[in-house]
């Protein structure tokens, strides 16, 4: 048979996302791939800098629908870098609780989808019943089962009560067990190792190489954890451990998934006993004081960077994102390369990618003439359409 | 009278009609059982049926690169192989509408017309997804439909006949022949879910692949030949290894031969129906149970687990029946 040229996307029913994805395969194998990204930009980082930063915070919320309370962590921890204050301790624990209570919700989701991905539609619902329960607790916790606007300029919004408390353990406890029966399915079920052993392998040189993180690169072997590497909140108190994987395919990644929620679980019920008593919100200034911040934090995709430059006003003078997603994007071609048309799809869920979180537009001035140039809308619309 | 007969058999009972409106009601069975196995709560009676008339209201597309007519008759063809084949499955009584002395190989001949007709129809739609998708249906024939042909060989040895009204009714004095091929009929069961694309078998359809493979480009009224043409394979494949292993409308303790002959028939029927819906009970099982394989595993999966099984099986069969003759 001939080599094959065929495009997936940018509207196709097996995405989630509109992305371009183009690949040759050679009868059932895949022989190259390339992928093209920015049909949902939203120009999120230009509309931060026109507004105050208590309006951006709605908006970095929004960056994303899974991890939105790792955006709005990541933000607030550089405006709060900049002005140079520390938040209540209490503030700082509800704000862990709350980023590890994501991870698990966020595995969950992906695990699900692991098992959609590979038709094993049992898996998923399965899953994704159970996930329910996380959800439950961000909703008591937060009012929210997504967009959990929690995380505030100065601390959280609410804090946690006692009666709260008991549910979270109890729904923490149930999860966790889950989670060991999931570990225990994905290690002995035959038609799932048949799909996610040696598929989509990546050595740990190459995804270094590419830039790689979050669990994509731990389950490659490379034991990189921002929480480990450069402490935020209160991580440097609790006990957890670096989930890697010397698999380096798409059950090692599932495998660091899903060790991540038990150690999740395992946080939380150290956040909750240590959790100190005192408010969890303070005052915060309208105006930024000149500066400029870059934080770093393990969201549950990888390394969230947010870069954060102020003028004094109340007004960011630029807002930079840079999602995981962007950084696994190459490492996901190389998975597909090489493998089977069937594995396309399990691969590329394997980085748990979120395009819309990712698309971003670039146009540098040029550095040697020191002109810029100004897009106009047409033109804008013309970019978008060319596939 | 005389006339009206075979056309009766044909469109009403146990063709077209029967086969559709069983086929709906399996599928029901099918997909609430599903839906049971994974927590969900499942769909009303009425949705199979719901769903097909939604395909036959809507609107009919052919691909402007496809070749219309290849494209247009593939569903027939395939729909007609399994009405036709329904005719020489025992389905009411021990004797099947019509049998003749090897009707057996032509009723595979027939359940096989499907698979080709798919292949064609999705070679001919002119679509990435539809090629690859035929010709995953063309690799994964191979896979089960050797070994379902040597499965189905057991209980027609042991018989001695080609016929499989003859077989079924045999299976009346000498005991149903599941005893004598297990691995025939664990390998016709299993073989059954590569003919219908199932899980771990679909991998053709592979939605979150290929967008369900060679279907892609039909719509309407067409695609709703496709699902009939799966659903009556359901039922008629069904009822073929019922009739071959679990023999047919037999069951221990009910005496057909003191009824009326409407009565044989009715309970007859129930019997069969109930052996059917056993089997579409194993199908949904396996597709709650399991993910779907790839097509480089399943077909030498097939082919050694499915393959030498029936092989050795066959080879008992023979062993014992020279023993016995000599």
């Amino acid at each position: 048979m001939a080599k094959l040229s065929f495009p997936i996307g940018p509207q196709h029913p097996a995405l989630k996302e509109p992305e371009n994805l183009r690949f040759t395969v050679d009868g059932e194998l895949v022989v190259d791939a390339d992928i093209r990204i920015g049909y949902v930009h939203r120009s999120i980082e230009r509309s931060c800098s026109e507004r105050n930063y208590v309006q951006d915070l709605y908006l970095c919320e929004r960056v994303c629908g899974i991890c939105s309370n790792a955006h709005t962590l990541a933000f607030c921890q550089a405006v709060e870098a900049i002005v140079g204050v520390e938040i209540p301790e209490r503030a700082q624990w509800i704000r862990m609780l709350m980023h590890e209570f994501e991870r698990i919700h966020s595995h969950m989701l992906w695990l699900g989808v692991a098992g959609h991905e590979i038709g094993f539609e049992t898996l998923f619902m399965y899953v994704w019943r159970d996930r329910e329960v996380i959800q439950d607790i961000l909703e008591t916790v937060s009012g929210n089962r997504g967009h959990y606007a929690m995380t505030m300029l100065g601390g959280v919004r609410y804090d946690i009560t006692d009666e709260m408390v008991g549910k979270i353990r109890e729904g923490l406890q149930f999860l966790r067990d889950r989670a060991e029966h999931y570990a225990d399915i994905a290690t002995s079920e035959q038609t799932f190792l048949q799909r996610t052993a040696n598929v989509g392998a990546v050595s740990g040189e190459r995804c270094v190489e590419l830039g790689a993180c979050g669990p994509v690169l731990r389950a490659s072997g490379v034991g990189y954890d921002v929480r480990r590497a450069f402490p935020y909140l209160q991580y440097d108190k609790v006990e957890f451990p670096i989930r890697t994987s010397e698999l380096c395919d798409v059950l090692g990644r599932t495998l660091v998934r899903v060790r991540e929620v038990i150690d999740a679980c395992d946080i939380c019920f150290q956040c909750l006993d240590m959790m100190p008593e005192g408010d969890v919100n303070m005052r915060f200034p309208r105006k930024v004081p000149e500066g400029e911040a870059v934080v770093r934090i393990e969201a549950q995709r990888g390394e969230l960077i947010y870069y954060v430059r102020s003028n004094g006003t109340d007004v960011p003078e630029r807002v930079k994102i840079r999602t995981p997603t962007l950084a696994n994007l190459p490492v996901s071609l190389e998975m597909v390369k090489g493998g089977q048309i069937a594995d396309i799809p399990i691969a590329f869920a394997s980085i748990d990618p979120c395009f819309s979180c990712t698309d971003r537009m670039v146009e540098l001035d040029d550095v040697n003439s020191g002109d810029s140039r100004t897009m106009t809308w047409s033109e804008l619309v013309k970019l978008g359409r060319r596939a | 009278m005389q006339v009206l007969t075979p056309l009766f058999h044909v469109f009403v009972f146990p063709g077209f009609l029967f086969l559709i409106a069983f086929g709906l009601f399996a599928s029901w069975v099918d997909r609430k059982l599903i839906a049971k196995m994974q927590n969900r709560v499942g769909p009303p009676l009425m949705q199979p049926f719901a769903d097909l008339i939604k395909l036959l209201a809507k609107e009919d597309i052919v691909p402007e690169s496809a070749d219309r007519s290849m494209f247009a008759i593939a569903p027939l063809v395939a729909f007609a192989g399994v009405i036709a084949s329904a005719i020489y499955v025992p389905m009411w009584s021990f004797q099947a509408a019509n049998s003749f002395a090897g009707d057996l190989i032509v009723v595979l001949y027939l359940l096989t017309l499907p698979a080709f007709a798919l292949f064609l129809g999705g070679w001919y739609s002119a679509n990435p997804f539809a090629t690859i998708g035929a010709t995953r249906v063309l690799s994964q024939l191979f896979g089960y439909e050797v070994p379902f042909f040597l499965a189905c060989l057991g209980p027609a040895l042991v018989a001695g006949s080609w016929s499989i009204s003859d077989i079924t009714f045999q299976q009346v004095d000498g005991g149903w022949l599941i005893a004598a091929a297990p691995l025939s009929f664990a390998v016709a069961m299993i073989a059954l879910i590569g003919k219908l694309e199932r899980v771990p078998f679909d991998i053709p359809q592979a939605k979150q692949e290929i967008v369900t493979g060679p279907e892609v480009e039909y719509t309407g009224r067409r695609l709703a030949l496709w699902k009939l043409t799966f659903l009556t394979e359901t039922i008629v494949g069904s009822a073929l290894i019922a009739a071959l292993f679990l023999g047919g409308p037999h069951f221990w303790g009910i005496p057909f031969d003191a009824m009326p002959v409407w009565l044989a028939g009715l309970v007859g029927m129930i019997v069969l129906g109930v052996k059917i819906l056993l089997i579409v009970f194993f199908l949904s099982l396996t597709q709650a149970a399991m993910a779907r394989i790839r097509i480089d595993q399943m077909v030498p999966w097939c082919l050694l687990w499915l393959g030498i099984p029936a092989l050795v099986n066959l080879g008992i069969i023979m062993f014992t029946m020279s023993r016995v003759g000599a």
